[in-house]
């Protein structure tokens, strides 16, 4: 009897606690964007389902053929729903805030595409210029090779 | 000093095996103007309206619309005076990092160059040479030859290009380019350009700024070249005999790297 109180016990106690961490994540909402005039190329079931099929097909052809009409491209998703938020911070992908991760976090679905392409419109992304250093660099390499490339030859 | 940056121990450029390179292959580009003047009195109407719409442009710049597809009525390519480029000017580098986002780590050897200034020394006479030396988008590319994936391809307009999406970063490409144009990224990449998606674990080289020209652009470098007034730098299409560019190559000629390889590249040297 003991043992199958502890047992109730036990699963009660799980149950308590699943539910509670159900309570933590809520399902994601769609971040609309501010401008109201701009509405999604599909409806939001659609696009929950299915954006990544939209998403592919451009993929390919602007890769390949060089196809480059907006609606179903990666920047144009980008462009409309990363926004800054009420403190003017706008976060990248690694954050929970970001329109993408949000569901994906909530999905468990790890997320690529963002390892090579820019997960924040360009407007918003501040950028220092790097290619001064750059120069630095290939001015030593330069000099160096330079000096030395009397056995080169034409 | 590192292997990247060094001009070749061996004529890298193989200049005296081969004086007589080929020139531009126009057969194909004769059939395409002859083929257009037939296409302008047989076919009907609205075709006709299409084709004079392409003979009208200077084949400077694509005027492709954004939903049609690329195709090999267009061949892009450069036309580079090395007369007119300085020693120890970078412009066009600087300019490409800047456009693509190109980040250095200090370390030369393994960093992304997708243009590099050589300097090529006449041993006799010390006579020297700058030039930019990028990927020089073989109609019959090596890369793509030898690439596992189908990652490394060239294409319909000539522009050779990596798709990273299926690119797995085994590096042959690296190895069978015979001008060292591609790069390994060895690093995570963070805020990437819009236009130039690049990431870890995958292979790149100049991509003549594909969007820019798909655009109706011209690469950056070139843009630079040109607003810097060395005018070194010519873009267009040498599949248009109206073009800037092939009509420079007409008029004055212009060579290939390594014209015994037989890749028949789009990007061309004068005065080497």
């Amino acid at each position: 009897m003991t043992r199958f109180l502890r047992t109730l016990l036990v699963l009660i106690g799980f149950t308590l606690l699943s539910t509670s961490a159900l309570a933590e994540t809520p399902f994601p909402t769609v971040h609309e964007p501010s401008d109201e005039s701009l509405k999604c190329i599909q409806p939001e079931d659609e696009m929950r389902r299915n954006h990544m099929n939209y998403i592919l097909h451009e993929r390919d052809e602007t890769m390949h053929e060089g196809v480059r009409n907006e609606p179903g491209s990666l920047a144009a998703c980008i462009d409309c729903h990363v926004e800054p938020n009420s403190k003017g911070e706008i976060a990248g992908i690694d954050s929970k805030e970001h329109f993408c991760n949000a569901c994906h976090q909530y999905a468990s679905v790890q997320i690529d595409c963002f390892q090579c392409h820019a997960d924040r419109p360009q407007k918003f992304i501040k950028r220092s210029s790097h290619s001064s250093s750059i120069r630095d660099q290939l001015e030593k390499t330069l000099a160096t090779h330079d000096a030395s490339s009397e056995g080169v030859n034409k | 000093m590192t292997e990247k940056t060094t001009p070749a121990e061996i004529d890298f450029f193989n200049l005296e095996a081969d004086n007589n390179m080929e020139p531009v292959n126009t057969s194909r580009r004769d059939f395409l103007s002859k083929a257009a003047i037939a296409g302008t009195v047989t076919i009907a109407p609205g075709v006709l309206l299409h084709s004079t719409a392409h003979a009208a442009t200077s084949g400077n710049t694509s005027t492709k619309a954004n939903d049609e597809e690329v195709s090999s009525k267009n061949r892009w390519g450069m036309l580079i005076d090395t007369a007119k480029c300085a020693s120890g000017c970078t412009d066009c580098v600087d300019a490409c990092n800047e456009e693509n986002g190109l980040v250095g780590h200090g370390r030369p050897a393994t960093d992304t160059q997708y243009i590099r200034k050589v300097t090529l020394k006449e041993k006799s006479t010390g006579h020297e040479l700058s030039l930019p030396l990028m990927c020089q988008h073989c109609e019959t590319a090596p890369c793509a030859d030898v690439c596992p994936t189908g990652a490394s391809f060239v294409r319909a307009d000539g522009i050779a290009l990596v798709d990273k999406h299926i690119c797995i970063g085994c590096r042959y490409c690296m190895m069978a380019c015979p001008y060292k144009a591609r790069s390994f990224v060895h690093e995570n990449v963070e805020n990437q350009k819009l236009t130039a998606p690049r990431g870890k674990g995958t292979v790149e080289s100049c991509t003549m700024c594909v969007t820019r020209v798909d655009n109706g652009g011209i690469p950056a470098c070139v843009e630079a070249c040109t607003a810097e007034n060395h005018n070194a730098m010519i873009f267009g299409d040498l599949n248009n005999p109206n073009s800037d560019i092939s009509i420079e190559l007409k008029n004055r000629g212009g060579k290939q790297l390594r014209p015994d390889l037989a890749l028949n590249t789009g990007v061309r040297y004068q005065n080497l």
